[in-house]
């Protein structure tokens, strides 16, 4: 987008909602005027109805206004009315932000006014520093889509995508398709009413998958390359053969499943002796009698059963899985049905500790005891296999020890993800690789070979890995994103689950990867920040080539070219910031957020001097969660105090420190750093941000220290988006906390 | 052991599971327990049970025939219903409790002395007589199961309710004396005696 060479600048105050009764709308428009230097000043009683929204337009296009600043409500109220794609825009929020949550009355006239006056100085200090963005379609984009995986889930996606009306590569290890799903007898029923095992439609659904003109299968391949970025990845697919075939993708779903837990590390539980199998194993044995009687290996027509649940699986003591991998109550239930189903007088004894059944499964449960499946709470404590099985073990409703016979017993056992190269493990090897170590070099080459997507990025060849192996997952919001954008992780290799919930997630994932390659063809971020045309760039002039940015991305979107310098992979970027926030020497920048729009905004804002006891403190709220619920405080009408100035960040990984050392040598009394919960559990959207932010944070003391001031003057929160009450009293308390230690005594140097 | 229990132990051999679904009143639904607990939770009487009802399930599962049958938990239920209302799986709790007191008493293995049970049989002698309960002489009955000495004591201690509700007529004292009855006293009897038949032969326990 070509904007007008000069730069015409507008600032318009809405004094509808209630505006124009609380605040002095004539002195805003003096105040944008002469301090914010708006050469357009107007204002309007109703400016989102379509007459204001016209004068705008109207000024855009005849008036060659370039960047406009509009003091009304929030910027997440009206924004497709305030929406100006050819223009420069910030929000002065006036609303939300002001007169709904600014204390009633006359007596607080003056404090309201000046927040609202302080608002407006911010937005158009903020327009002047704002470019339009103008998107980074680079080259023709791949819209094709490579599906890693060809079980349930790989299928699944594969073909959602392909009825969407996108190419698909689907990559298969083995030499057919069906993945875990191909060896099972039946699959619990997912259908009304519930109650019976259901045929598995794997192969119906590999024919399908075959048939289709739009997908390319590679049987017996592996991807041994991944490089480039969303819309542009260049894929080498070797075959066993030895032949390699290149594709060129815009997003990739790995559905790489899992592996089921050794049964030779469960000795205690008979792993490894005669007629202990493991759930798999008995699939085996029913799909081998095919609807006949269920016999062992040794020929023996089985009579009783019992099912160990739990086997391996939420282990305490470190030895086994320490989780639960959700799926397996419900196919022991299932498996207990192939015996009681042939002859009801097979005795089935199926051992739980708890009994879990998510989904529908409660049905399919009750209908399998009215089959007359036992169902006996106790914890097996050792198996015995041979001709007469026996089982040892704890019943914990009578507590007591007992035991069963049987003539089989079958372990259910857990979902081991296959998910690639550990990172942590990768980094370590590769460093130890580095420095000359041989057996190092040799565990490089093996891993190597175990990666799913060998992808060309710095951080490694894989995404990175979540607690217990698991593929990463934006668990907690956004299940399929990973910090790889543009790769998608779907099915059991991101989290144990059983066929019902891979085949949706599949699903899932393959709409994300639809996403994803028309975002980049349009030269957009991927999620969260879908619509964003803007993109980081550095000055590389006085880049020092520190490489935190490189190491601080969450995404593995900067590179370093071969001078060491920062080389964005745009389309890898989600525009968070965390990169900007990292840069010791301010180089990093976006069109419409750096440096200068945020520091510019605290600079604008009017210190009284600390003889007018006014204390301003400065709020950086990360726009996702903690400007949301600050929002939400003036929908209802909590009243905050008025001596704070919130402005919203990318992410609080974006917060350069650079801000808040101006900010207290401005003479602001406190800062408030307001982001997403951090940790296992995370909450930010861009996964390691609000981490980072309270790491950068951590270190800020000695710098008040320095400045004189005390520590207390910096904080860092976590806030939720539900947080609506919570951040009215934290901002109250932390008001009556910096009034309790007294007004900065930097004020006046700024 | 009764000849009823010796057949019984015999036809089900290890299932006591299979036993209750045939025998016991309300049986088949124990297979359908989930072992939630709340039933034992919801029990007024929880803490005076030797079994709440959800271990009761439990061991009939794991074959505790004796232990099942021997036990006074199930004579300890009131009949409040809190069970059966409270049931996520929909068990007549109450039904079963009842259906298996009822179950073992007739395999004479009840608890000898157990004061629900030794109530219950009074009663029942008391009714079948003449088709009406004589209350005078199932009050007596009941003060005398201890011992005469501890009759006495029963007695003298009710002494003033007695000769209230004789004073509001509602006690009749010449009802010693046998009492009144339903008109047809045979055919009452031929009743009983037809009712006894079939259900001894649903429940197993024809001669």
């Amino acid at each position: 987008m070509n904007a007008p060479a000069t730069p015409k600048y507008a600032a318009y105050l809405c004094s509808g909602c209630g505006l124009g009764d609380k605040l002095d709308v004539g002195a805003l428009e003096k105040i944008a005027q002469k301090e914010g230097k708006m050469a357009v000043v107007k204002s309007h009683p109703f400016l989102c109805n379509a007459e204001g929204v016209q004068m705008i337009k109207d000024d855009i296009a005849n008036d060659g206004v370039t960047h406009l600043c509009i003091a009304a409500c929030s910027r997440r109220a009206k924004a497709e009315a305030f929406s100006f794609p050819e223009a420069a825009v910030s929000r002065a929020n006036l609303r939300e932000g002001v007169v709904w949550v600014a204390a009633e009355g006359a007596e607080h006239d003056e404090v309201r006014q000046e927040m609202a006056e302080d608002y407006v100085r911010m937005g158009c200090a903020e327009v002047r520093k704002m470019k339009v963005p103008g998107g980074n379609v680079k080259e023709a984009s791949s819209k094709k889509i490579l599906v890693v995986g060809g079980g349930m889930s790989g299928m699944t996606a594969a073909l959602a995508a392909a009825e969407a009306g996108y190419e698909v590569a689907l990559v298969e290890k083995s030499g057919a398709l069906g993945g875990f799903a191909k060896n099972l007898w039946k699959r619990v029923p997912y259908a009304a009413p519930y109650a019976d095992a259901q045929p598995v439609g794997a192969a119906e659904l590999a024919a399908k998958v075959s048939a289709n003109a739009k997908i390319k299968v590679h049987l017996n391949s592996t991807v041994t390359e991944t490089a480039g970025a969303p819309g542009r990845f260049a894929v080498k697919i070797a075959q066993e053969s030895g032949s390699v075939a290149e594709e060129l993708c815009g997003a990739i779903v790995q559905a790489t499943g899992f592996t089921t837990y050794d049964l030779a590390k469960l000795p205690e539980l008979g792993g490894g002796q005669a007629n202990v199998v493991d759930q798999a194993g008995l699939e085996a044995l029913a799909k081998q009698a095919n609807g006949g009687a269920i016999k062992r290996a040794d020929g023996k027509e089985v009579k009783s059963v019992v099912f160990v649940q739990c086997a391996g699986q939420r282990d305490t003591t470190g030895q086994h899985l320490p989780y639960c991998s959700g799926h397996c109550c419900a196919t022991s239930i299932k498996q207990a049905t192939y015996f009681k189903d042939r002859d009801p007088e097979i005795d089935t004894v199926v051992m739980y500790q708890d009994l879990r059944v998510p989904g529908m499964g409660e049905d399919f449960y009750r209908n399998a005891q009215d089959k007359g499946v036992v169902f006996a709470k106790g914890k097996a404590s050792k198996v015995s296999g041979g001709d007469a099985c026996k089982v040892d073990f704890k019943d914990l409703i009578l507590n007591e020890d007992a035991s069963i016979d049987a003539d089989l017993v079958v372990l259910a056992t857990g979902q081991v993800p296959n998910a690639g190269v550990n990172l942590d493990e990768w980094t370590a090897t590769v460093t130890a690789a580095e420095s000359g170590d041989e057996a190092a070099k040799i565990k490089k080459g093996e891993l190597q070979k175990i990666s799913v997507l060998n992808l060309d990025y710095r951080q490694g060849p894989d995404m990175p890995q979540f607690k217990y192996g698991f593929a990463d997952s934006h668990f907690i919001c956004f299940p399929y994103e990973t910090r790889r954008t543009g790769i998608y992780a779907a099915g059991p290799t991101r989290r144990p689950m059983d066929l019902l919930q891979a085949t949706e997630d599949a699903t899932g994932a393959a709409l994300k990867a639809i996403q994803a390659v028309e975002n980049a063809a349009r030269g957009r971020a991927a999620h969260p920040r879908a619509w964003d045309l803007s993109f980081p760039s550095a000055r590389l002039e006085g880049c020092t080539q520190c490489k935190r940015c490189t190491v601080e991305c969450p995404f593995g979107a900067i590179d370093e070219d071969e001078k060491r310098f920062p080389k964005f992979n745009e389309e890898r970027c989600r525009r968070c910031g965390t990169c900007m926030g990292a840069c010791p020497v301010r180089v990093i920048s976006f069109e419409n957020y750096s440096c200068d729009t945020v520091g510019m905004q605290i600079k604008a804002v009017n210190i009284p001097d600390e003889f007018e006891e006014k204390p301003r403190i400065l709020i950086l709220a990360c726009e996702n969660d903690a400007y949301p619920a600050l929002d939400m405080a003036g929908i209802q009408r909590l009243t905050y105090s008025a001596y704070v100035r919130a402005i919203p960040v990318r992410c609080l990984g974006s917060v350069n420190t650079i801000w808040i050392t101006d900010a207290l040598n401005s003479g602001y009394d406190g800062v408030m750093m307001m982001g997403c919960k951090k940790g296992d559990d995370y909450q930010c959207h861009f996964v390691k941000g609000s981490e980072m932010a309270f790491y950068r944070m951590s270190k800020i003391d000695d710098t008040l220290k320095q400045l004189g001031l005390e520590t207390e003057r910096v904080q860092t929160m976590e806030v939720a988006i539900t947080d609506n009450a919570r951040v009215v009293k934290l901002i109250n308390e932390y008001v009556d906390q910096i009034k309790a230690i007294g007004l900065s005594p930097m004020k006046g140097f700024g | 052991m009764t000849t009823a229990n010796q057949t019984a132990i015999a036809k089900y051999k290890n299932s006591f599971l299979k036993e209750v679904e045939a025998n016991v009143e309300e049986g088949h639904w124990v297979r359908m327990c989930m072992q939630c607990g709340v039933c034992a939770g919801s029990c007024p009487l929880g803490n005076a049970w030797a079994h709440p009802p959800q271990e009761i399930f439990m061991m009939i599962r794991a074959g505790k025939r004796e232990e099942v049958l021997g036990s006074d938990a199930m004579w300890m239920c009131t009949s409040c219903y809190n069970c059966i209302v409270r049931c996520p799986r929909k068990l007549p709790i109450t039904h079963i409790m009842h259906g298996l007191a009822n179950y073992a008493h007739r395999l004479g293995l009840a608890p000898k002395g157990q004061p629900t049970q030794a109530t219950a049989t009074l009663f029942w002698n008391n009714l079948i007589k003449k088709g009406r309960v004589n209350e005078l002489t199932f009050s007596l009955a009941l003060y005398f199961k201890d011992g005469f000495v501890q009759g006495i004591k029963n007695a003298l201690n009710m002494q003033a309710v007695g000769l209230g509700l004789m004073k509001a007529k509602r006690l009749n004292p010449m009802e010693i004396l046998g009492g009144h009855g339903v008109k047809d006293q045979s055919g009452l009897q031929a009743m009983i005696a037809k009712a006894r038949e079939i259900e001894d032969r649903k429940k197993g326990f024809a001669k």
